[in-house]
């Protein structure tokens, strides 16, 4: 039987606020533990909430940058449940009335179409502390310093069709809340982490199949294999004869495969209800028409002014808006050099090359985008030859020299385009070169155009390689022609 | 001394008659020997207090006195005061020593007042009759078989014993105004909003409001004074102008409109209690104002409503003490879930406990609707009761509870004991502004007259209660357990 997948996303973003949602403490990441919990993230008897207004317009931003209809009133719920690492008892959330509303994000497959995937709603929640489990000798420590640091949940319709398209969509979100600035997008350091609903059916059945969420992927790689794994599951699970029971599961990478965590069954009762410390948001259209006013170019816009404005193709378009730290080295590298099709050359050849053998992003490039556009000025206005330029590029990568221009400098790599001065060196050459010149003399006429690469093989030597190769070649030829 | 209002302390300070720390002393020494019987007190901070009248002793002599400056209170143990033991009146915070100063507890402190203690209450203020302490029933001082109300029975009750002239409380269905009543004293509950909530341990949010208990109107009047106003820590505490509420307290009655709720005036209303608040309504008339009977047809809805709101909040709120950071933790859980659940069934009061279950059930799955829902739409139709009597008339008047205080042990019954409440719950559902000012006896038993007002008319309800203590002595009738220990 042929099988049709069904994935939705529901992504977490930490915003980039300096301080919680609630609470003044600050967000910073990596603190001791518990360090940066005040009054509010403890929950300690009498304290309340107030909201940032910081985490409300970065939660208004993204739903712009998804066309998503604002509502003028959101309000927050309160999200019960008993957990350690929750210190009030209950998660501040938005249940009934969320911030932003439905919304499409476009995603990029690999063969370069583009599809729509349409966004449900994103609410603002505050994140919990987190246990730890290990070092504390059979119980569990809790760090509340995470606790209260501010999440836009950003909840897809199942419109994934597979572990690819989920993968792509998740890119895109990325792309988005680093081009808004919302968020760092480290996933690493758990800035985006996403729960992915699986569910199959037989190829043309209208209805879903039962659905499996499986918790806290944390890595683009992690959903593309979680996801491959669950429909696996369900697919042999649904052929067998058996049924897929709506629960919740845990992805383990080390062994790659999704386990059982409660089934339905078992879940909690939130008992949602509107938190009475808060007063529904209200926005107007004056503030939202501002934040709208003031959104960056985002990353559909980006890619596909590369390509229509700049000439460069869907997919040069395509990887150099992927992510806003590339496109911003891209677009300064074009800027400084003036040339789009030369800075991209640069950008994804020399340069990608280099981070990826040393394992760097772009961001921690030893070479700055200045740098590089300095360069390939430097090619372009015919300064350097090729040769030269890598040279070059390999003596900022290693911290020879502040520019290309003091590189080329310091090593006499300007290229030699005076033809008296080449002219010279190849007199020289084919003075020192009696038995060659003999050879290119004797042999038959068409023979004589390969002979020719030792003659500027020793030119190229004699001037260190700063001859034009163009003009060597030419001159070269008309000299050695004339001895026979 | 003890006798003597707020304002007639400041004038005593003002003209040296005695110091803020005799006057400290002398209630310190006061609450030592009388307390025992009454145990209106949890904490007393005796170094805190004698620290503070000394600082307000250097502030007179400085030129710096303000209205407030060394005049004693007690706070009710509800108010996180930093470096003090802050129980609730629960067993569950019976080791909490706050971090930290709830915001009304900061502006008393920047006033000037100096603070003797924490006065006994109902557990998490769950209760109308102080019998719903950890720390044990607080006495009538009117009489020791009654109880002196709840949940701010332990500051109506110092107050009225003559341990301090005034106290805060906080009033979430009445609990301000209903012990004022029983003990014979004043006792203000502001507009929802009007005065900050950060540092007063939540029981149910969106009716939960502090305020002043004190020997008179006036009293009460400078107290708001300091306590009202924005707090940026309190998102639900308004943006709005404080008025000097001692300005309009002179203003005269004449052609005030006053109305008389049906309702408030039905079955179940002791005909005692009834007549001593119509004897009072009496004396306005002779102040010049017009009486009339007006409608709030929802009120039998007022408790229904108020015990899936109140218990739904509190149900959440509550769910912090959990044994993991501060307060009780039980011995030797053996997982987490033992220790959840040891912790809280120690640690709460069964009431505390009955609210919590009642709160769980109306928020889960299925019966939201019904119940929590349908509470808040019927919550709506109880605030445009007000809102419309509020277009025909100034003030609304009426018993603030159908009976005098009743015996301790008499309300065996939760739902009796609920049903206490019915003239002051629908108050803190609509979000406007109460009082109660002594108006009589019924045998040895004062009678609260209870005294409304639209949002954000407090000054108007202080003018009013002070016209009628201007007319009346009502207010400075002492009971004799204060008099007898003199």
């Amino acid at each position: 039987m042929q099988w049709e997948t069904m994935i939705g996303l529901e992504v977490h973003v930490q915003l980039a606020t300096r301080s919680k949602i609630f609470s003044g403490a600050s967000t910073a990441f990596g603190a001791e533990p518990n360090t940066q919990a005040c009054a509010v993230d403890l929950g300690l008897p009498g304290v309340l909430p107030v909201l940032n207004e910081a985490a409300v317009a970065m939660a208004v931003k993204f739903g712009l940058a998804i066309h998503a209809e604002i509502p003028e009133v959101s309000v927050f719920d309160r999200k019960n449940y008993f957990y350690p690492d929750l210190p009030k008892g209950y998660q501040t959330s938005q249940m009934y009335q969320p911030i932003v509303g439905a919304g499409v994000v476009e995603i990029t497959l690999e063969d370069g179409t583009t599809k729509p995937i349409r966004v449900h709603h994103a609410h603002l929640e505050e994140d919990a502390g987190k246990s730890l489990h290990e070092d504390f000798h059979g119980m569990t420590g809790v760090d509340l310093n995470r606790a209260g640091t501010p999440l836009l949940e950003i909840v897809s319709e199942p419109d994934m069709r597979s572990a690819k398209e989920a993968a792509a969509y998740l890119k895109a979100i990325h792309s988005i809340v680093t081009y808004l600035g919302i968020s760092d997008g480290n996933m690493a350091e758990g800035s985006m982490r996403c729960d992915v609903n699986v569910s199959v059916r037989p190829k043309g059945q209208e209805t879903f199949g039962t659905r499996a969420e499986i918790k806290n992927v944390n890595s683009f790689r992690f959903v593309e294999r979680a996801i491959a794994y669950e429909v696996d599951r369900q697919v042999e699970l649904l052929e067998e004869g058996g049924v897929v029971v709506q629960e919740t599961r845990l992805f383990d990478p080390e062994r790659d495969e999704t386990r059982s965590m409660r089934t339905k069954e078992e879940a909690n009762d939130y008992r949602y209800f509107p938190c009475p410390d808060l007063l529904p948001v209200v926005l107007d259209k004056a503030y939202i028409d501002h934040l709208r006013d003031n959104l960056p170019e985002l990353p559909a816009d980006k890619r596909a002014r590369f390509e229509r404005a700049l000439g460069l193709s869907a997919y040069d378009a395509s990887v150099l808006s992927a992510t806003r730290e590339m496109a911003d080295y891209f677009e300064e590298v074009m800027e400084v050099c003036g040339d789009a099709k030369q800075a991209a050359n640069w950008v994804q050849g020399e340069l990608a090359g280099a981070l990826n053998r040393e394992g760097l992003a772009i961001v921690d490039s030893p070479v700055s985008a200045r740098q590089l556009g300095e360069l390939v000025a430097r090619v372009i206005d015919d300064t350097i030859n090729g040769k030269a330029a890598k040279q070059v590029f390999q003596a900022l990568w290693n911290g020879q020299g502040a520019s290309a221009d003091a590189i080329i400098e310091a090593q006499g790599l300007k290229q030699v385009t005076d033809t008296g001065a080449i002219e010279a060196m190849i007199d020289q050459v084919i003075a020192d070169s009696p038995a060659q010149v003999a050879q290119y003399r004797d042999a038959e006429p068409d023979k004589r155009g390969k002979m020719i690469g030792y003659f500027v093989g020793q030119v190229m030597k004699a001037s260190r390689g700063t001859a034009n190769p163009q003009q060597v070649n030419a001159l070269l030829k008309q000299k050695l022609d004339a001895l026979c | 001394m003890h006798d003597k209002t707020l304002a007639e302390l400041k004038r005593s300070l003002d003209a040296g008659e005695f110091s803020s720390r005799e006057l400290t002393q002398h209630l310190l020494g006061r609450i030592d020997r009388l307390d025992g019987a009454l145990n209106s007190f949890i904490t007393v901070t005796y170094d805190q207090a004698l620290a503070a009248a000394e600082a307000a002793d250097a502030a007179r002599a400085a030129g710096k006195a303000g209205a407030l400056t060394g005049l004693p209170l007690a706070l009710k143990d509800i108010f996180c005061t930093r470096d003090v033991r802050t129980t609730a009146g629960s067993r569950m915070l019976d080791n909490f020593i706050a971090p930290y100063d709830a915001s009304v507890v900061e502006k008393l402190a920047a006033a000037g007042t100096v603070s003797l203690g924490k006065t006994n209450m109902d557990e998490f203020a769950m209760g109308s009759s102080n019998e719903n302490s950890h720390y044990g029933p607080v006495k009538n001082p009117w009489d020791f078989a009654a109880v002196p109300g709840g949940s701010s029975g332990g500051s109506a009750a110092a107050v009225a014993a003559g341990l301090v002239p005034a106290a805060i409380g906080t009033d979430t269905g009445g609990s301000i105004r209903q012990p004022a009543a029983f003990c014979g004293i004043t006792g203000l509950k502001p507009t929802y909003g009007r005065v900050s909530r950060y540092g007063m341990i939540a029981y149910a949010s969106s009716l939960d409001q502090a305020g002043p208990m004190a020997r008179s109107a006036a009293d009460c009047a400078l107290l708001l004074n300091a306590m009202a106003g924005h707090d940026l820590r309190d998102s639900t505490c308004v943006q709005r102008g404080v008025p000097d509420y001692t300005e309009e307290l002179d203003t005269p009655l004449a052609g005030l409109k006053i109305g008389l709720p049906r309702e408030y005036f039905g079955d179940g209303l002791d005909p005692q209690v009834e007549a001593a608040v119509r004897d009072a309504i009496r004396v306005f008339e002779s102040l010049g104002a017009s009486v009339r009977e007006v409608s709030l047809p929802h009120t039998h809805y007022a408790i229904p409503a108020y015990y899936v709101i109140a218990p739904a909040e509190a149900s959440s709120n509550l769910s912090r003490f959990d044994g993991v950071r501060f307060g009780h933790r039980c011995a030797n859980p053996a997982d987490l879930i033992d220790l959840y659940k040891r912790s809280r069934a120690e640690g709460f009061g069964d009431e505390v406990k009955r609210r919590i279950l009642i709160g769980t059930h109306t928020l889960s799955e299925g019966f939201f609707d019904a119940y929590y829902k349908k509470a808040q739409q019927v919550r709506r139709l109880i605030r445009q009761d007000f809102l419309d009597a509020f277009e025909e008339v100034d003030v609304l008047m009426g018993p603030a509870s159908p009976t005098p205080a009743f015996d301790l042990g008499a309300n065996k019954d939760p739902v009796s004991m609920y049903l206490q409440d019915i003239y002051t719950i629908a108050i803190n559902l609509a979000g406007i502004p109460g009082m109660s000012v002594p108006a009589g006896f019924v045998g040895q038993r004062p009678v609260g007259l209870q005294i409304l007002g639209s949002h954000f008319t407090e000054a108007r309800l202080l003018n009013v209660a002070h016209q009628f203590q201007q007319g009346t002595d009502w207010h400075r009738q002492r009971p004799a357990f204060a008099e007898e220990n003199a």
